[in-house]
């Protein structure tokens, strides 16, 4: 029996084999995409330790070693300006994640509004704003918030103000501002989430709560608000990890003359410095040591997790 | 059952009694609260449609704030008469079309094989597509690389670093471990190979997720703007966000353009329909935001979904 056995088994074994390889085949041409545009990418990390110009190449600029990096630690003004950019970087995230409980708010009060229609038309045109780019919110900022914008009309027809308020074309509470353009795109996609979440508690919950005596509050306090807080812990840990990333759209096109002290985050400045500002190995190292900074934050978040959670979030 | 219903329904109700007032009064503020916040997230749009459609005289003034007053369709036949603005729009289409269907059948085709556990070194190739979500080379090597690659002012610089992406994968992924796989097993009984079984078998049943992988990524390619600003200087290839962001900065220019475009017309129109930079702002921002408004309350039911499996690997 067992001799019998043997060749066929390994038949179908040479089966599999092949069809697996097969299926390697099939998905090479993807595999290749994703090598191009994501591993091979990491050998331009090499011209932070050139000088490099464009019109010469590599082979024609001088190879300075670690040059750039040391600059970036020893003259006083790339010092000075370093540390601004990442108070900015940092005001950016943390008011990011002081702010990320709202939607966890926003959810838990929506899912109070017992009129089906309502409910929808909320959430329909409260998410609308996460699908527009940043282009066009700069645009609705433009028409609403320019010194002859609606705001400014409507504030000197009440009497209110003689002289138009400057909103975009000043540099006061920049941070502030740029947070709550970020809440007003956000907020009503954020807690999306949150309220799928909702929707997957157990009736039972509260329906042998109000039993026990919980009224509206006592049942948003002691079981929608504690069900939401595996996926808020996720949330936060995963903006912390992503601390260092706060994009570059929406602080480039907010961005002028005026405000450029406090709106320069990190991905700006190597925007800034590289493209606009032609040092294409210095924003080499910025971004370099920024990659390697934020992939190990999130090793050490995830470890965390793992530890708090028992789970990892990656 | 029946006895412990009514029991539950006698207990409630001198509760409900009792804190009637509190309960009426959070029921009225929370309503207050969302459609204040609704008014917020939605005026903006409103604002912007009823300005583009106005008398434009009034328009500049001010004057334009609850309702549409002098409605033409002026601005809107003399905007898509601007250079640049019809080329616009097709590159944005285009890379809205191409870009959406790549990445939605590679997703599903890669979702799929990773889910075949005869592939040769799945998990390998697995984690090595996944773990390209977590770092990034940055923006000076990933310029580098378009240059190498030949890539820039290159219309497909917009499709295929899109074409992989992890996230989508994992959705995808997950998605079909959740179907049951003797659908595919009774297919390949009847001698289907693997290419009949990813497009007779898992396609069909994989609607709602490839739904809302479609969905996120024509709305990322419609929105884009970083890629045109990082990686294109001919104006041919310039996405139509990028085109507004331009019309934003340099907008009495355009006024003058359109008038000397308009030529004998423009000496007939009077002022209420002459375009004024304001004007054609809004009407290009308009144009641009009316194609996700459409589109979007129709996948707006798929969000909860896709976003629930994301959370739950994610």
């Amino acid at each position: 029996m067992e001799l019998k056995k043997n060749p066929l088994k390994k038949k179908v074994k040479k089966k599999v084999s092949r069809d697996g390889k097969i299926m390697f085949l099939c998905i090479v041409p993807f595999l290749i995409l994703a090598f191009l545009f994501s591993y091979f990418p990491l050998h331009g990390w090499i011209y932070s330790l050139y000088d490099y110009k464009p019109a010469l190449g590599l082979s024609g600029s001088e190879f300075v070693g670690l040059r750039w990096f040391k600059l970036l630690v020893s003259s006083k003004t790339q010092i000075d300006q370093i540390i601004q950019v990442m108070k900015n970087t940092f005001a950016m995230s943390f008011l990011g994640i002081a702010t990320s409980i709202l939607p966890v708010g926003f959810a838990i009060l929506l899912n109070e509004v017992k009129c089906k229609g309502f409910k929808n038309i909320v959430q329909t045109l409260t998410t609308l704003p996460n699908f527009i780019s940043w282009v066009l919110v700069y645009m609705i900022a433009f028409s609403l918030f320019s010194t002859t914008g609606l705001v400014n009309t409507l504030l000197q027809e009440g009497g209110l103000i003689t002289d138009a308020i400057k909103f975009l074309d000043s540099d006061s509470h920049t941070w502030l501002m740029m947070c709550l353009w970020n809440l007003w795109k956000g907020l009503g996609w954020g807690a999306i989430m949150y309220l799928a979440a909702i929707s997957g508690i157990d009736p039972e919950l509260y329906e042998s709560a109000k039993i026990d005596g919980a009224n509206r509050f006592h049942l948003m306090r002691h079981i929608t608000l504690p069900a939401l807080m595996p996926t808020y812990l996720v949330m936060l840990m995963l903006s912390i990890a992503n601390l260092l990333n706060n994009g570059m759209d929406q602080y480039y096109i907010f961005q002028n003359a005026f405000n450029k002290t406090h709106i320069q985050v990190l991905d700006l400045y190597v925007y800034n410095i590289g493209l606009g500002g032609n040092s294409l190995s210095l924003a080499t190292a910025l971004s370099m040591l920024k990659s390697v900074i934020s992939v190990t934050l999130l090793a050490v978040v995830n470890f965390a997790s793992k530890k708090i959670r028992g789970s990892s979030i990656i | 059952m029946e006895i412990s219903r009514n029991m539950k329904k006698k207990k409630r109700k001198p509760k409900k009694m009792i804190r009637s007032k509190g309960d009426t009064t959070f029921t009225i503020v929370n309503y207050l609260f969302f459609g204040l916040v609704t008014l917020i997230c939605a005026y903006p749009f409103y604002y912007l449609i009823i300005n583009s459609i106005s008398n434009n005289e009034l328009s500049s003034l001010g004057e334009i704030r609850f309702l549409p007053k002098q409605l033409h369709l002026e601005n809107y036949k003399q905007v898509l008469q601007l250079d640049g603005l019809p080329l616009a729009a097709i590159v944005s289409v285009g890379r809205t079309v191409i870009g959406t269907a790549c990445t939605v059948l590679a997703s599903a085709f890669l979702g799929f094989i990773f889910t075949q556990e005869k592939m040769w070194r799945r998990q390998f190739w697995y984690r090595a597509i996944i773990i390209t979500m977590y770092f990034n080379a940055g923006l000076i090597p990933m310029f580098i690389t378009m240059k190498t690659l030949h890539l820039t002012n290159n219309f497909w610089v917009y499709i295929l670093p899109a074409i992989v992406q992890p996230f989508n994968i994992i959705l995808v992924k997950t998605y079909i471990e959740s179907i049951p796989k003797s659908l595919q097993e009774a297919a390949e009984m009847d001698g289907a190979n693997i290419v009949q079984v990813f497009f007779k078998v898992v396609l069909p049943n994989c609607t709602p997720i490839l739904a809302t992988v479609a969905i996120f990524s024509a709305v990322a390619q419609w929105n884009s703007f970083q890629d045109t600003l990082i990686y294109i200087t001919d104006q041919k290839l310039y996405s139509l966000q990028y085109l507004l962001y331009t019309y934003i900065n340099q907008a009495n220019s355009l006024a003058q353009m359109v008038r000397n475009a308009g030529g004998s017309v423009a000496n007939v129109a009077s002022a209420a329909t002459t375009q004024t930079p304001t004007s054609i702002q809004m009407t290009v921002s308009v144009i641009v935001v009316l194609p996700i408004m459409f589109i979007y309350p129709m996948f707006q039911k798929h969000f909860g979904k896709g976003i629930m499996l994301g959370a739950v690997k994610g």
